[in-house]
């Protein structure tokens, strides 16, 4: 079981949140010109980092915010949780 | 090589067994080769015997970073099948399927083919029109499928829960009757012992630390063992398939993802055929130990552990029970897990790749172990021909770009979408 540390609620478990996939991947911008290979990038291509992976999770049995987790993929160990629109150094 | 026979069993009798040749090798790797395929898995395995069997190239290395069958191809389900509804994904495995079919004679090795049918159950009308959808689809490529009602489907399990108030109850199902299953390691090991007596190296133990590309052209590659000079290479390694495309500066429509399976203890034979769970993500057989053997749905999140997490086991069973009351009667033996590379559509790649001389083979998602004949044999095509086969030319790495996507069940990474 891992132990998410919600930043709005506290520590829960994971039943209570669902996953959303690599945070690190950005939707390109509407008001320029984007190229193929960009929405490609965005839609499909990641790359699965193994080791520390900086996800989105969303806590969708509490408060139903969606949060930014800093996980290693090989551990399962959990580093650090942000708001979803906290900047991650 | 010693053929496997009663007479060999026979006369290696008198002398205790002791007598009986290795299965392989453990060469060292040599300077150079023909081809170089990374991934001693399944599929590794047998791209290496077709492409000695089948294009005659046997200057052929096989580069396992831990042991050969170590992989998913012990890990598994042992599902055989090929119930798909799209040209591209039905073709393909029923190509493997003819191959299933003769592969213990081919390779001299019982892989212990059983088919023994798998069953898809429906849990609504909207459900068993689907199933009709997908099963005429199967005919039309020459596949066989049988939709059956309610009633044909209890006399096939009369064990699963056919109670009139439950939240999934049984309206029929679609049966592939030739689908079944098989012994996965001795699939990897008979692989292993043709390849080896055709002059592939299989070298275990040996890390690919880095590729050594020069003008868009792939020269060889840096290993935990040494450099060695490559004019092809073959990529095949499922659940690292990103760690060595980062190594090449690619960026694949990949995810590395956590599947779990487990065994009950064994118990009298009570389950003739592969049974799936239509209103969820399980499916389930029996063993020939006895043992019920189950899976289901991915942990859910990245993860290259190759070992599973209590909840999603917890909710996959609950599954089973829902189907197979009986089920919840039983211990559990084993679980494992393995780590799935996920392709975004859910159907695989085997293709070529930018760098001339490289190929890649990977995106299996949950149907790996059932693939791995026909992935060799168009795997080993695509690298000895530098073309791909007609079998695998939809399995393309750019249809994600293109839009050519196969979706056969929308079972790609995103779980969580469901």
């Amino acid at each position: 079981m891992l132990y998410i540390n919600c930043p709005h609620c506290g520590m829960r478990s994971q039943n209570e949140f669902s996953y959303g996939g690599d945070a690190s991947v950005k939707r390109p911008e509407l008001n320029i010109e984007v190229s193929d290979q960009e929405w490609d990038n965005f839609v499909y291509n990641r790359k699965s980092l193994r080791g520390k992976h900086l996800e989105l999770w969303q806590h969708i049995s509490g408060c139903r915010q969606w949060i930014k987790v800093e996980r290693d993929t090989a551990t399962h160990e959990i580093f650090r949780t942000f708001k979803a629109d906290e900047e991650v150094a | 090589m010693q053929k496997y026979s009663i007479f060999n069993l026979v006369k290696n009798a008198f002398s205790n067994h002791e007598n009986w040749d290795l299965a392989w090798k453990d060469p060292t790797p040599k300077e150079e080769y023909d081809v170089v395929i990374i991934g001693g898995g399944g599929h590794g395995l047998a791209t290496a015997y077709y492409l000695a069997k089948e294009h005659n190239i046997t200057n052929v290395a096989i580069i396992e970073k831990g042991w050969i069958g170590g992989g998913n191809v012990g890990r598994n389900t042992t599902i055989i099948r090929s119930n798909y509804m799209h040209d591209e994904n039905g073709l393909f495995s029923e190509f493997g399927m003819n191959l299933w079919r003769k592969m213990s004679q081919d390779l001299n090795y019982n892989v212990m083919f059983s088919p023994r049918g798998i069953i898809n159950l429906a849990h609504s009308d909207a459900q068993m029109n689907a199933y009709a959808r997908r099963g005429n689809s199967m005919r039309l490529n020459g596949i066989d499928a049988v939709l059956l009602n309610r009633e044909q489907v209890k006399e096939i399990i009369p064990m699963a829960d056919f109670s009139e108030n439950v939240r999934f109850p049984i309206f029929g199902g679609l049966m592939q009757p030739s689908a079944g299953t098989a012994r996965h390691d001795a699939v990897a090991w008979g692989y292993a012992r043709q390849a080896d007596s055709m002059g592939v190296d299989i070298i275990q133990n040996c890390e690919v630390i880095g590729f050594d590309v020069s003008a868009g052209k792939i020269k060889g590659i840096r290993t935990s063992r040494g450099n060695i000079k490559a004019k092809k290479v073959g990529i095949c390694v499922a659940g690292s398939t990103n760690i060595l495309a980062e190594k090449l500066n690619m960026t694949l429509p990949i995810e590395t993802h956590l599947l779990q399976a487990c065994v009950s203890e064994p118990v009298k034979p009570v389950l003739d055929n592969v049974v799936t769970f239509g209103a969820g993500h399980f499916y389930v057989s029996q063993s020939d130990k006895g043992e019920m053997v189950m899976g289901g749905d991915l942990d859910g999140y990245n993860s290259y552990a190759q070992r599973g997490n209590l909840p999603t086991l917890q909710h996959v069973l609950t599954e089973g029970i829902a189907m197979m009351p009986f089920l919840s009667k039983l211990k559990m033996l084993r679980t494992w897990g393995g780590i799935m590379d996920m392709s975004m559509d859910g159907s695989p790649i085997i293709d070529k790749t930018h760098i001339e001389g490289l190929y890649l083979n990977c995106g299996w998602c949950y149907g790996g172990f059932k693939a791995t004949p026909a992935s060799g044999w168009t795997f080993a095509h695509t690298i000895a021909q530098d073309r791909v086969h007609e079998l695998n030319a939809g399995y393309s790495l750019n249809r994600f770009s293109t839009g050519h996507l196969i979706d056969e069940k929308g079972l790609g990474t995103k779980t969580w979408i469901s």
